[in-house]
This record gives structure tokens, C-alpha cells and sequence, in this order.
């Protein structure tokens, strides 16, 4: 059974009078310990999907089975926990909380599922810190740290309840390309080494590269879902000849 | 999350924009200290006023021989002799409420010392009690003895006014005066007293035994008294006294059922009651009135929480990315609401203290002979804190909402 089953997914926006289609019987299934790329151009519902994936958001219609379990019927509390277990975020801009250090940053998801003591706590927190290569940066606030070093701060939080997915939204969009090249790497390590199914929705082909297999979004349908990048990149240029 | 973790997080919010804080909390200051200083002062007034009113007597009941009806005519207070000094004996030893009683004989005589004469307000015939009933103290020289009662010997005690006048200030304890030509040897002299609240002057009087007055001064052959000094053990216990003394009176006396009493029973603890009454009054108004500032300093909590979760609003939608429910913000920026409040209370606190303090020291030190007791309301301290922690909790609780309202996803995308 895969980790992921999405199922006719619908997302209907009112915008006043417009109605719009972010995910038109959208269907996906993703595997545990896959390397998924989301590509598409802007308004293909990448984001929606990546929502809707995250737990954030429910769709008009359609099944999303989590781990087997139904999220559609779920209330916000119950995806809380599953956002909060199951799920870790790293988003473009970091998202950290700007006057706290590193070490309760990383802390945060932990405060929330609330079963670890504290002693446990900073132990577990300084081996994410440890695993990302900031052991050295714990009391460092966001803005005392570069971009790179604040995306791994992002991933280390991402990871603290060990969740079997991670949900990364454009995540080198604010780094140059050295840094960009670390951040990937420490994706691939992720995936290789501890099985987490990464998730990564981007523009950029030298990042979507990085994943194992693609699936191009257009007009809120999925267009194609390949190992093959080379195919990938033929539907998006298609997808953006159509949609110039 | 944890409640004390949640109470951290709480105080570390509130510890990151201390200046901000510190003029949220400062409405709630001034309510609360506001509320301490007025409940002070207007407990120490009503503590002034009943101190006052205690200079005329520790819990005093005041027996005079009452009215008599005699085949249907009603003759005034006081034409009686049916009080006697045994009665008041009597009640020291059969009424458990009474602490002490004094017969009391008064005349009224013209004293001599010397080439000088002078006509007191009051040559009262006592007993050794008397001090103690009246809330006196003995200035110099000493109080007579129940020796000297028995013996209906001839000394006297003195008021300042009496010495003034008479003695010309002298000091004049083992002095001689004459009253109604009868020697008596001053043995003590009165603190001063003052005058009482009808403005009458309480150091011209005279204390003589009662024996003294009542066979020498007078040169009466009856037995009875003019009035007893009844003084209750405390003054909640003021009004059994005054039934026990009632009740004792009417059997010794033979009072049938339906007969009125021979005697009239004057209890200060009316009056005491009435001033009371006063005060309080005046305690919870001026509190009230206070405690509006209270709720004006709650709406700048809210205000100012408002503020804060829009601010925090990218905040917010980090945390319930991160697994936060719903309750979980509410609960964070309700416990930093109610924070805030009790803070700024705890400051108020101790800022009305200190205000009490410097306005007490200040009113006794610029007023002469003032002497304004300084009184801190417990009471007061606890509910006005409680009430700080309330008005944040009730004015907390809508911005508190709002937060725990926020979408995630436009939450993590507000700038």
C-alpha cells in the first residue's frame, strides 16, 4: 500500500464570482522512500497539491489516504498531529521563528507532540543540529546565521519527530547555487540514508534533477509522472509552449 | 503543550518587547494601585474614626435607671433609685460578656485650692475600674485602689483642665483641694484627652470613689447610683452584654413579664455599628470607582494583543505547520495575556503599597497631631490581583481567539 494515495482530488476556489480549478481530478500515489520532484508552471496547482500533501489544506472532493488513513473527514486537530508526526516542512523563505535560537526552533515540532521530557528534548535536538552540521550554531538566532545555514536549521526542525515525509516547497529558491548544491545533497543523503520520502516542488530543472522520479502538474491535472527526467522536462516545455 | 512550557513561551513573548509590555501592563498598574491606595485610605480613616470613638470607652454599655410606671404615670429617666453599686457588682460576677463595670455618682460642687476656685463639668464618683472602662491612663501619680473605694477615703484624680485652672499648672500631685469644703488629696493626675466627638472637653472632670462622693459630697442616705459603666469583653460581644445585663437587671430588680424596665440600657455599639456602615460604604465605593481604571487597563491589553497577533501572525502559521492545534495558540496568547495582567497587577501591588506608605507618613507628618493609622488591605491586595488576572483573561480571550482562528497556509504567507 503506498505511503501516499491520492484519489480524484478537487480543489475549488471562489474568487467573487470566478470559480477557480487549483486541482482537477488530480491522482498520485507516492511510495515510501521515494524522491518526487512537482514541477509545473505558476498556476498549475503545485502549491495546492503541496497544501493539500501537507495536511494544511482539505480539497473540495476526492480521497487522500495518509498511511492508510482517510485526511479528507479529518478536523484540524487530528491533521495537526499528523502534520506534527507524520509530516516535516521546509519552506523557500525558512519560516523560523526569528527571536528564538536555533536549538528551540529545532525544539518546536517536539513542544508539540509533547512526549519526550526535557533532558530527552535537547538530546534529540542537538543530534538533528549534529546531523545537519550546525552542532556548533545551537544559541545562534536566525539572523546571526547565512541562508544555507538557516535552511538547515529549517531541516533539522523538519525532522524531529521523525517523520517518514518531507514536504520541501521551492527550498533553494532563496540560495545561490553553492549553498543550493549542499541543501540537495543533504536531500539525497536523507533519502538514501534514513528512507524519507522527500517531496520537492521547484522551477528549477537543476533541482528537480536531484529527485528520482517527476510529476509535471498543468491546469491542476498531472500531466506526466516519469522516472525519466528527460520525458519530465519534454511536458513542462510543452505545458509552457501551450502556456506561454 | 505543557502548561508550563506554554507559561515559558508566555514569558519569553512577553520578555522580548519589555518596553512594549511594560506600557501595555501600565493601565493595570495604575488601576490596581489605585484600588490599594483608596481602600487604604478610606480603611484608615474608618479606623481613625472608630479610634476615636474608642477614646470614649473600650465597648462601653451605659446603665442609667430608667423610667417607672406607676399607676399610669410615666415619670422621667433617671427618678429612680432602684440602681444600686451591689447591681453593678453583680454584673462583673454573673455576666460572662462583661469585663468590668463601675458604679457611677455625679455632682456637681465647686472646688477650692488656695485663693483659687473652679467649677469642673464633672466630679464623678467611681470605682477602681473606672481606668480601665474609660480607655484612661493615669499621667502622674496614681489611680486610687479598691481600698480607698471601700474606705470611701478622701483622695481624687484630676483633669489637665482642673489642674490648669485650679492649680495653675503646677504640679500638684499630694495637693489639697476642697470640694464642698471637704479636703481631698490628689493622688494622680489624667492624661489629657481632649475634647470628645460633641466637642466637649473630657480633662475637666474629677474621679473620686464613688463611696466618697455619694455619702461625703453628696451627703445622700440612699444607696443608689446615678448610672454603670458596663464594659464587654469585646465589641462583637457588645450586644449578649447588654442582653445579660438586661436580663440580670430585670430579675434583681423583680420586673414582672409585662412590666417595662426600671432602667435603660445605652449601647455605643449602634453607633460603632452605624460608623461602620459608613466606612464600608465608603471602602466600596472609592474601590469601585478605582476598578473602572482596572477594566480601561484590560481594553489596552486587548488592544495591544491584537496588535501582537497580527504581528505574529507568519508566527502563528509556523507553529501549526509545526503540529500546533488550534487550542494550543489559544491557549499561548491567553496565558500571555493573563501574564501581562497579573504582572502589571504584582507591580500595582507594590506600587499602591508604597503609595499608602509615603501618603500615611505624609498626612501624620503634615498635619499636627494627626495620627492616621496605616492600614494595608490583604483583602484588598488578593481581590484586586484576582481581578487584574480576570480582566486579562475576559479581554485576552477575543484576540486570543482571533489567533487560533488563523488559516495556516495564509498564516506562513503573510509578510
Amino acid at each position: 500500500m503506498p505511503l501516499i494515495q491520492l484519489r480524484d482530488i478537487c480543489k475549488t476556489y471562489q474568487l467573487g464570482e470566478v470559480q477557480v480549478h487549483a486541482l482537477r481530478n488530480a491522482s498520485l500515489n507516492i511510495d515510501r522512500g521515494e524522491y518526487v520532484a512537482l514541477m509545473g508552471p505558476s498556476g498549475s496547482g503545485k502549491t495546492t497539491l503541496m497544501n493539500m500533501l501537507g495536511c494544511l489544506d482539505r480539497p473540495t472532493s476526492g480521497s487522500y489516504l495518509l498511511d492508510g488513513e482517510e485526511v479528507v473527514d479529518m478536523s484540524s486537530d487530528q491533521r495537526a498531529r499528523l502534520r506534527n508526526r507524520k509530516i516535516g516542512f521546509v519552506f523557500q523563505n525558512f519560516n523560523l521563528l526569528s527571536r528564538t535560537n536555533a536549538l528551540e526552533n529545532v525544539e518546536l515540532p517536539l513542544l508539540y507532540s509533547g512526549h519526550l521530557r526535557a533532558g530527552r528534548r535537547r538530546e534529540r535536538v542537538r543530534l538533528l543540529l549534529r546531523k545537519v552540521g550546525l552542532e556548533s550554531r545551537m544559541d545562534h538566532h536566525p539572523s546571526q546565521l547565512s541562508g544555507g545555514q538557516q535552511q538547515r536549521v529549517a531541516i533539522a526542525r523538519a525532522l524531529a519527530n521523525q517523520p517518514p515525509i518531507l514536504l520541501a516547497d521551492e527550498p533553494t529558491g532563496n540560495l545561490d547555487s553553492h549553498t543550493s548544491r549542499e541543501v540537495m545533497e543533504l536531500f539525497g543523503q536523507l533519502n538514501r540514508e534514513d528512507g524519507i520520502t522527500i517531496i520537492l516542488v521547484t522551477h528549477d530543472q537543476a533541482v528537480a534533477r536531484n529527485a528520482l522520479r517527476s510529476v509535471v502538474l498543468h491546469d491542476g491535472q498531472v500531466v506526466c509522472d516519469s522516472t525519466d527526467f528527460g520525458r519530465a522536462t519534454a511536458a513542462l516545455y510543452q505545458t509552457e509552449g501551450a502556456n506561454p | 503543550m505543557h502548561p508550563t512550557l506554554t507559561l515559558r513561551v508566555a514569558l519569553r513573548a512577553i520578555g522580548k518587547n519589555k518596553m512594549r509590555a511594560g506600557l501595555t501592563v501600565l493601565g493595570i498598574v495604575i488601576g490596581v494601585a489605585a484600588v490599594i491606595v483608596l481602600v487604604s485610605v478610606s480603611q484608615s480613616a474608618g479606623l481613625m474614626i472608630h479610634q476615636q470613638f474608642q477614646s470614649l470607652g473600650t465597648n462601653v454599655l451605659f446603665v442609667i435607671p430608667g423610667s417607672q410606671q406607676g399607676g399610669g404615670i410615666h415619670l422621667p429617666t433617671g427618678s429612680i433609685v432602684t440602681l444600686v453599686a451591689t447591681d453593678a457588682d453583680a454584673m462583673t460576677a454573673e455576666c460572662p460578656a462583661v469585663l468590668a463595670t463601675s458604679p457611677m455618682v455625679s455632682a456637681r460642687a465647686q472646688l477650692v485650692a488656695g485663693n483659687q476656685n473652679w467649677s469642673p463639668d464633672q466630679i464623678y464618683g467611681v470605682n477602681e475600674k473606672y481606668l480601665t472602662i474609660g480607655n484612661w491612663r493615669i499621667k502622674k501619680g496614681d489611680y486610687f485602689t479598691a481600698n480607698d473605694v471601700h474606705a470611701a477615703a478622701k483622695v481624687c484624680v484630676i483633669g489637665k483642665t482642673v489642674v490648669d485652672n485650679l492649680l495653675g499648672g503646677m504640679d500638684c500631685v499630694g495637693a489639697t483641694i476642697r470640694i464642698k469644703n471637704i479636703p481631698f488629696q490628689v493622688i494622680g493626675i489624667l492624661e489629657p484627652k481632649g475634647a470628645n466627638l460633641f466637642g466637649q472637653d473630657q480633662d475637666n472632670i474629677v474621679l473620686a470613689p464613688y463611696t466618697t462622693i455619694k455619702k461625703r459630697v453628696s451627703g445622700s442616705t440612699f444607696n443608689n447610683i446615678d448610672a454603670v459603666f458596663v464594659s464587654a469583653r469585646a465589641t462583637d460581644r457588645m450586644q449578649e452584654a447588654d442582653d445579660q445585663v438586661t436580663q440580670l437587671l430585670r430579675q434583681r430588680h423583680h420586673i414582672r413579664h409585662s412590666t417595662l424596665d426600671d432602667f435603660t440600657v445605652h449601647n455605643s455599639s449602634e453607633v460603632a455599628n452605624v460608623l461602620n456602615i459608613i466606612t464600608t460604604v465608603m471602602t466600596l465605593l472609592l474601590g469601585s470607582v478605582a476598578s473602572v481604571s482596572l477594566v480601561v487597563g484590560g481594553v489596552g491589553i486587548m488592544n495591544i494583543m491584537l496588535v501582537s497577533v497580527t504581528e505574529r501572525t507568519r508566527e502563528i502559521g509556523i507553529r501549526l505547520a509545526v503540529g500546533a492545534r488550534s487550542r494550543d495558540i489559544l491557549r499561548q496568547f491567553l496565558v500571555e495575556a493573563v501574564v501581562l495582567s497579573t504582572l502589571g497587577g504584582a507591580i500595582g501591588v507594590a506600587f499602591g503599597v508604597l503609595v499608602a506608605i509615603g501618603a500615611t507618613c505624609a498626612a501624620n507628618a503634615l498635619l499636627s497631631g494627626a495620627r492616621w493609622p496605616l492600614t494595608i488591605s490583604l483583602n484588598a491586595i488578593v481581590v484586586s490581583l484576582v481581578f487584574a488576572g480576570s480582566v486579562g483573561m475576559f479581554f485576552g480571550y477575543y484576540p486570543a481567539r482571533k489567533a487560533s482562528k488563523l488559516d495556516p497556509i495564509e498564516s506562513l504567507r503573510y509578510e
